[in-house]
């Protein structure tokens, strides 16, 4: 388990240079920066970034070569504090300065969401490439619960969140700044009082609607006051009254149904909540080869309607080798749900090959969905350089959409299982129908069949015979 | 082996069976009513212990002390409940928000096939709410179920105060793995068969619903709260599932453990525990309660709504608190804290509950019968049938042997029995029986028409009528096919009757004991006496009393006497009745098998001892 890096939130991205890096980057550099994002609910998101490039003496061949491309998912294991100390040994201030003195383990997992992630890509370090750096990207979103940590309140502060204040910050970065999401939920008046009050704001949009942060720069010796040190406060000014953050535009559900061990059905619910425009959406679906897909049933409905995908790529697995593949390119209608459902029958495996749980069922991973979603306000495009990390997160491609990767919920099936408790008992079984069928088998091949004639003529007979061998006549 | 067993040998054991049939029917019979009856005795009953490791030696401090909450949650709860006269869908959905759960809702609708005049239900349009934990940082692969079903009347509000005071009190909690369901159905067990079957995503009983739009993986376990009172005297426990289907004992031995920490009063079957084992007091309790639960189990209704759950492989019972005349109460903070420690030590299994066993039958709360010990009770009476079927295939072979040839194999003897007369009241007795499955249900407007009767009395009477012509129809068939040889006509169709019967009620022993143990104790003397010599009159009242139907009748009167609540006649009847439509409106609505398994299984097999009775 603790060399078991969860690859589901790891994710490695190798990607080409070409992509929207096209400035010329800083040589090895440090950027760090902490967003809060408090939410109406009471409930306040924080997501920490931390890029870190270097001049590298890494080959690269050539472009990245699609064939070589994998993805590989072990949607088992959960994010704990062993995977939390080497990803904060990365960091080039470990933990004793900067931001990253707020990454307390025993806070970070007092939370009810944590992720967990690391990028690694190279980027160009000219404009005709002829040279790269490589680019570390860190980033940890956990997300506090007004009902657990806080305790029903709904203020924040650095210190309720991660026990420590911010002091000084780290020596080797080029920018170290905290981002608080100030928006107004309501237009009328400010429903959110930050506290030091920010010298800066910065507005953009951020997942197709318009955000404004208030900037603390730690690199600004104002923001660290007299006292030396920075309690960033958050306090609701009106009690915010149980409403919801939007409903993003693009949503999924997964779920297992059906009953019984033999068959069953794998359904993703895709939600498309945009009022009025339609988009694409690739659908990648890795399921492993003990649950055999029956491709002919793969249904994809929206609004009671088939709906054919505009590209479908599926390879089917092969026992114990690889599972299957399945890729498709789906057009969500606006304003719709569209289920994807494929059946599968639940095969018998080998009995060495079940885990050492088998009662527990068996992890299918989630479907990944890449997705350009429209935004509802047009975004200018930026130039990456100079804008918050985080703004690369959900990248804008032209203004009118930004990229989304989403994955479903892991789901557990049950699989066909023998009693493991069982073996004595099979084993007396089968020796017992071995010795059965042995013994009758044995009985017939061997067993010899004469005709027995009755012994009639008694001693007298019995001599005339002996004599008769005698002489070589034959027997009476 | 046929051809190397010696003929002379298994001709003498042959002989032997013939000689010895009536006396080794009479011991076998004997031996398999005894067998059950000692099943509450000491050595057969074993003490219960806990099986899974997961939730065995991990102790739990329960914390819930929300009792004033719960109480102004039910207060609360009743108040707009009385005012709306439904499920006040919009209250609950606001306070589940206000503790902090995800709340979802979802409207269902069921007609049902004919009006359930004991429900008053016809028409049926309901909405289930319910709210879901989500442990922190999981992936929502797995949950647990908290449920309190809602009826009707204006019962089991102080459940949906406790299930609400517990959210709260969960949702303070870091250490939940798994999510937690806090689910509210209306209609009680329809709304619960309509959530699971949306939960799940299949239709099994034609009922019209709305999606669910939030999930929470596969379910491990749940547990159904019925609440109607502030105090409780005690907690009764309800393990009997649809078609008799059993939760794993572990989920009643985690019960059971709470209810020894807390002190708790609990029962099963309504009945204290017995406490002295060792004198014949103990068991003869025992007995008692497990004559009850065979009957319960027999019936094949789902005894509370966790019943329904079994069908998904959700081990699930259902608690009843209790409040009767004693002295001595205990409030809802004793119960919550029960249930937080259940849902704690749920919250701690790795696996599915499958250490302990799923097939049990329970003398006691903390006394169990293990499936290996109670079968051979069931293969004793069965092998009545076996034996009587082997004297039975002896004697036509014998006759066969003695018309054909001297010596000959004994294959080709069996062609001499005419089968072609059987095929006759087989097809006739199996259509009757489909008749008696179809015509009820489908002819109930055309009788309700015709007949000054509502459709729900249509329908049980249609069934009786058809039940009693089934007796009147098939005897009079066999004379057009009859063959050469009368004996051996019924003879061969009584062989087949019972090889018919043994092997059904073999497969019912198997899945449900108590259904199959029941109708071989009625049906097996009867089918092995079966035959047209003799006074006819005599067996055929035998015959009568014990039928399918009768069987049931007899069961209502015994399940009432051993609640210590004698029926007088007419009210049996009337009870009779309510369980012929309840047993086909439970087919309908949650697929319980019982009806059809009578209907077209047994009772067809049964006409045809009436048919080798008035064979001529």
């Amino acid at each position: 388990m603790a060399a078991a890096m969860p690859l589901a939130l790891f994710v490695l991205q190798l990607l080409g240079p070409g992509g929207w890096c096209l400035a010329e980057p800083q040589r090895d550099s440090l950027r760090e920066e902490l967003v809060i994002t408090p939410l109406p609910s009471g409930d306040v998101a924080a997501t920490f970034q931390f890029r870190t490039r270097w001049d590298s003496e890494l080959q690269r061949e050539g472009d990245t070569d699609h064939y070589f491309l994998r993805y590989a998912v072990l949607p088992r294991e959960v994010v704990c504090t062993e995977n939390l100390t080497p990803w904060k040994k990365l960091l080039p201030c470990s933990s004793k300065a900067g931001l990253s003195v707020l990454l307390k383990a025993d806070r970070l997992f007092h939370t009810s969401y944590h992720s967990q992630a690391v990028h690694i890509r190279p980027v160009c370090r000219n404009a005709r490439c002829t040279s790269i750096s490589w680019e570390l990207r860190q980033t940890l979103s956990v997300v506090f619960d007004a009902f657990i940590t806080g305790q029903g309140k709904k203020d924040w502060s650095l210190f309720r969140m991660f026990s420590r204040t911010l002091t000084e910050p780290c020596p080797l970065a080029s920018e170290s700044r905290v981002y608080v999401d100030i928006t107004n939920y309501n237009q009328d008046n400010e429903t959110l009082e930050v506290n030091p009050p920010p010298t800066t704001t910065y507005q953009d949009v951020i997942l197709g609607t318009r955000k404004t942060y208030a900037i603390y720069d730690l690199l600004d010796t104002a923001t660290i006051n007299n006292s030396r040190n920075l309690n960033i406060q958050l306090k609701w000014k009106r009690p915010a009254e149980n409403e919801f953050p939007p409903v993003p535009f693009l949503h999924a559900q997964r779920y297992v149904s059906g009953y019984g061990l033999q068959k069953g059905e794998l359904s993703t619910l895709l939600y498309n909540t945009h009022p009025y425009r339609a988009f694409p959406v690739l659908l990648l679906d890795t399921v492993p080869w003990y649950l055999r897909l029956y491709v002919h049933t793969l249904t994809i409905t929206s609004k009671g309607k088939d709906n054919k995908p505009s590209y479908i790529h599926y390879q089917p697995a092969q026992d114990r080798l690889q599972p299957h593949l399945l890729e498709m390119l789906i057009q969500l209608p606006a304003n719709s749900v569209t289920k994807v459902s494929i059946q599968f029958e639940r095969a018998l495996l080998k009995w060495t090959e079940y885990t050492p749980d088998p009662n527990h069922g068996f992890y299918v991973s989630p479907s990944v969905l890449s997705a350009l979603v429209p935004s509802m306000v047009a975004a200018k495009p930026v130039d990456w350089e100079e804008s918050p990390l985080f703004n690369s997160l959900f990248p804008v491609s032209d203004g009118s959409n930004y990229f989304v990767r989403l994955y479903t919920e892991p789901l557990l099936v049950n699989l066909p299982t023998p009693d493991f408790s069982m073996p004595y008992n099979v084993i007396c079984l089968t020796c017992t129908v071995v010795a059965v069928c042995y013994g009758s088998f044995y009985n017939l091949l061997t067993r010899t069949f004469h005709i027995e004639e009755p012994r009639t003529g008694g001693l007298a007979k019995r001599l005339a015979n002996l004599i008769r061998r005698i002489r070589g006549v034959p027997l009476l | 082996m046929g051809l190397l067993s010696d003929p002379v040998r298994r001709r003498a054991l042959a002989r032997l069976v013939l000689r010895l049939n009536a006396p080794l029917c009479v011991l076998s019979y004997l031996a398999g009513i005894a067998w059950f009856l000692a099943l509450a005795f000491p050595p057969l009953t074993q003490r219960t212990y806990m099986s899974e490791n997961a939730m065995g030696s991990t102790m739990v401090e329960e914390q819930f002390a929300g009792g004033d909450r719960a109480r102004a949650f039910a207060r609360d709860f009743a108040a707009h409940r009385r005012k709306s006269g439904a499920l006040p869908v919009a209250w609950l959905e606001r306070t589940m928000r206000s503790v902090g759960l995800e709340v979802y809702t979802q409207s269902f609708s069921r007609k049902l096939p004919f009006p359930d005049e004991t429900h008053e239900r016809y028409m049926v349009s309901g909405t289930n709410v319910y709210g879901i934990l989500r442990a922190p940082r999981a992936a929502s692969t797995e949950s647990l179920v908290l449920t309190v079903p809602c009826g009707s009347d204006s019962t089991n509000s102080q459940a949906v105060g406790l299930l609400l005071a517990l959210a709260a009190h969960f949702r303070g909690q870091i250490y939940w793995a798994k999510d937690i369901i806090f689910l509210v159905t209306e209609y009680d067990l329809l709304g619960t068969e309509a959530w699971l079957e949306a939960y799940h995503d299949v239709n099994v009983t034609g009922m019209q619903s709305s999606p669910l739009q939030g999930r929470a993986g596969a379910i491990q376990a749940a547990v159904a709260l019925e609440l109607s009172s502030d105090m409780v005297t005690s907690l009764d426990v309800a393990v009997e599932g649809l078609n008799g289907q059993l939760p794993n004992l572990d989920l009643l031995n985690l019960f059971q453990t709470f209810c020894q920490k807390g002190g708790l009063l609990c029962t099963l079957q309504g009945k204290l525990q017995p406490q002295d084992w060792t004198s014949l007091d103990g068991p003869l309790q025992g007995l008692q309660m497990l004559l009850l639960m065979v009957l319960r189990q027999a019936s094949g209704r789902p005894h509370g709504s966790h019943g329904l759950f079994l069908r998904y492989r959700v081990e699930a019972l259902t608690l009843r608190g209790i409040n009767s005349f004693r002295q001595y109460k205990y409030d809802l903070v004793a119960v919550g804290k029960a249930l937080e420690g259940m849902f704690r030590k749920l919250n701690h299994l790795l696996e599915r509950l499958h250490q302990s066993f799923f097939l049990y039958l329970l003398p006691a709360l903390s006394r169990f019968v293990s499936i290996g010990l109670y079968m051979p009770a069931a293969g004793f009476l069965l092998l009545v049938l076996g034996l009587k079927a082997l004297e039975l295939w002896m004697q036509l072979h014998e006759a066969g042997v003695g018309l054909e040839e001297p010596r000959g194999s004994p294959g080709p003897s069996a062609q001499g029995v005419g089968l072609a007369s059987l095929v006759a009241p087989l097809l006739i007795s199996q259509a009757m029986g489909l008749a008696l499955y179809v015509l009820p249900v489908l002819g109930q407007h055309v009788a309700a028409q015709h007949f000054p009767v509502a459709e729900a009395e249509a329908v049980v009477l249609t069934l009786l009528a058809i039940y009693a012509a089934g007796l009147a129809l098939p005897h009079n068939t066999h004379r057009v096919v009859s063959t050469q040889a009368p004996d051996r006509g019924w003879m061969a169709l009584k062989l087949v009757a019972l090889i018919y019967l043994a092997l059904q009620l073999g497969c019912i022993a198997l899945t449900n004991f108590s259904l199959g143990f029941l109708l071989a104790a009625t049906m097996v003397p009867t089918a092995a006496l079966a035959k047209p010599h003799g006074s006819r009159t005599l067996y055929a009242a035998l015959l009568v009393l014990t039928s399918p139907a009768a069987t049931l009748f007899g069961s209502l009167f015994l399940w009432r006497e051993l609640q210590e609540a004698p029926l007088s006649l007419a009210e049996g009847w009337q009870l009779f009745l309510a369980a012929l439509a309840q047993g086909v409106l439970e087919h309908h609505t949650y697929g319980a098998l019982l009806f059809p398994l009578l209907s077209l299984g047994l009772y067809p097999c049964w006409l045809l001892f009436w048919n080798v009775l008035f064979w001529k």
